[in-house]
């Protein structure tokens, strides 16, 4: 029984787009990745289930 | 860097009767290696009455550190060896790990954050203190016999037993034991002369490691550091000894010449960067790179691996000398078992079940440390980054930095435990050592719980009224409330003690079995479980 939700959760889809991509707007790749990294451990925890973290990752590599 | 190791202490060489025999000798118990791990070994099974012949190809305890940090459950159980209190006398007593990232403290751990426990969470002392201590005490106990310059070259497996060819100053004898036990170390002669595979993770980063004495007053805790100024984009560790002697720890990362970097000149320039502006004379420096690895088994037929020469850590962490004297603590009781008859082999695989736990234990929280310490690619060294960038704002990074995870003992998930019926809470576990408790004895005068345990199979029992209950055969009973006195409350909430209860305790002083009240039948079947009948 997977436990990650992939229905649609915000009332506003664009909106959360437009949010996590103006955390990027004039970062190098660098910096974008370093936020990156960062927001995965804060989200993670936030989570904090590992059955749905390892779910995560296994639709994020099978999504290229 | 063994060339400019000077010896600290030489007990020689001297023939032993079994040179000159006409037959073969057979002894029940030959143990090879006399490091900390083989002495430990030694020590415990003489204690319980078994003789030891133990063999060293070397007859001295050299210089130079290795070892420093011995845990409390190592304590304890040297405690019990008759050596544990002249050593925390010797050591410098810590247990404050702070953490910094460049300058900036992340976070501080107290690893013993509470009183009423006989031993400190952990001591550093150099690893000749401690050998010297146990050759001491070796020497003292009669049915030990030491043997120095005993160069184990040959091994033939018997059907009950293995017979040795050993080296001497003096020529080549032979002799027979009903069990060997394999603490030769991590180049272990006996693992290669049974051919035995110890494969594992190998990993690339190198490591100076420098022992360094100065007068200092930096405080006494374990200091780690990722990426300080002082050591550019590598990790740092720092130590405290006795004699005023520091131990340095640097990563100098998997492209390190071991030639180059060990020049005195180069070795003098990276520690005046860590250690300035204090003056300091260099005791001893090596490089190093680790290896996290065991063997499949740790028992093969009369053969038993124990220490280093079973499994091999990284150092962060302290787990390898401390895992292995509590291998040698667990295999002494159930071999002494064995050869008095009052248990079946069937205790041995025990021994290879509870210690490969330990070991996939020890080895898992050494690579993670690792993998942490030396991330693998610019991708997994972006996320270790993320991490430490996190740590000062947040707790939940903080909990994920991995600067070692220091030793503590297994709780054995194991055969010779009797599950729960009732529910305990406290800090009391089953399969793991009892947790220590400040008691009073009779007279008044104060008393701990380890160090009151008799060292065989033992009923803690908590008073109930004026019944006292009969131990079965070869249990031990000792009465809290009666032989001991719980007057600060310490082992009623550390072993959530209710009137009537029963706990059963090993010789080694795990926890395997416990009741609300006593039942005779009960106990007896824990007891026979445990030693597996």
């Amino acid at each position: 029984m997977p436990k990650l939700v992939t229905a649609s959760r915000f009332a506003d889809p664009d909106g959360a787009y437009l949010v996590l991509v103006e955390a990027r707007r004039n970062l190098s790749e660098t910096e974008a990745a370093e936020l990156d990294a960062k927001l995965v451990f804060i989200l993670a925890n936030h989570i904090g289930d590992l059955d749905v973290l390892r779910e995560a990752i296994a639709l994020a590599k099978e999504s290229r | 860097m063994s060339a400019t190791r000077k010896s600290v202490y030489h007990y020689g060489y001297r023939r032993a009767r079994d040179q000159d025999a006409q037959a073969v000798v057979r002894h029940p118990v030959v143990v090879v290696g006399a490091g900390p791990v083989g002495l430990a070994a030694a020590i415990d099974l003489a204690l319980r009455g078994v003789p030891v012949v133990l063999l060293d190809d070397a007859d001295r305890i050299g210089e130079g550190s290795r070892g420093i940090c011995w845990s409390k459950r190592t304590l304890e159980i040297l405690d019990r060896l008759g050596v544990g209190e002249q050593l925390v006398e010797r050591g410098v007593t810590w247990k404050l790990g702070k953490v910094f990232c460049g300058e900036e403290l992340l976070f501080s751990f107290d690893l013993l954050p509470e009183e009423g426990h006989k031993m400190p969470a952990f001591i550093n002392l150099q690893q000749f203190y401690l050998e010297k201590a146990l050759v001491d005490r070796a020497l003292e106990l009669e049915n030990i016999d030491l043997r120095g310059k005993n160069r184990v070259v040959g091994l033939d497996r018997l059907n009950d037993g293995a017979r040795l060819t050993v080296e001497t100053p003096e020529g080549r004898y032979r002799l027979d034991a009903d069990w060997l036990v394999a603490a030769d170390g991590a180049r272990s002669t006996l693992r290669g002369l049974l051919g035995l595979d110890f494969a594992g993770v190998t990993f690339e980063d190198k490591f100076l490691i420098a022992d360094v004495r100065m007068a200092a007053d930096f405080p006494t805790e374990r200091r780690f550091w990722f990426a300080p100024s002082f050591h550019s984009g590598q990790s740092a560790l720092m130590h405290r000894q006795p004699d005023n002697v520091w131990r340095i720890d640097l990563q100098l990362g998997p492209d390190a010449d071991p030639v180059a970097e060990q020049e005195p000149g180069r070795v003098r320039a990276r520690l005046e960067n860590v250690l300035a502006p204090h003056a300091f004379e260099l005791e001893w420096v090596s490089i190093y790179t680790f290896n996290c690895r065991r063997l499949d088994r740790f028992v093969h037929d009369r053969v038993i691996f124990i220490g280093d020469a079973a499994h091999q850590v990284s150092p962060f962490g302290a787990r390898g000398a401390n895992s292995g004297i509590q291998d040698a603590e667990n295999l002494a009781w159930k071999l002494a078992a064995l050869l008095k008859r009052e248990a079946d082999d069937a205790l041995i695989s025990s021994y290879e079940r509870e210690r490969i736990q330990a070991a996939d234990e020890n080895i898992g929280h050494s690579t993670r440390s690792t993998d942490f310490m030396s991330p693998h690619s610019g991708a997994e060294r972006r996320l270790r980054d993320a991490v430490l960038a996190l740590a000062p704002r947040v707790e939940f990074a903080r909990r994920m930095v991995n600067s070692g995870r220091l030793s503590v003992a297994t709780v054995y998930d194991s055969p010779l435990s009797t599950a729960d019926v009732e529910r305990f809470a406290g800090a009391a576990k089953l399969g793991a050592p009892l947790p220590d408790a400040p008691l009073e004895r009779r007279d008044g005068t104060p008393a701990h719980l380890l160090e009151s345990l008799r060292g065989g199979f033992e009923i803690v029992y908590v008073k109930n009224g004026n019944a006292v209950p009969t131990a079965p055969r070869g249990v031990a009973l000792t009465v809290i409330g009666e032989d001991l006195l719980d007057r600060q409350g310490l082992f009623a909430e550390r072993f959530d003690a209710t009137p009537g209860a029963a706990y059963l305790v090993r010789p080694d002083q795990h926890l395997c079995a416990r009741w609300r009240s006593f039942d005779a039948d009960a106990v007896e079947r824990a007891h026979q479980r445990a030693l597996q009948r």
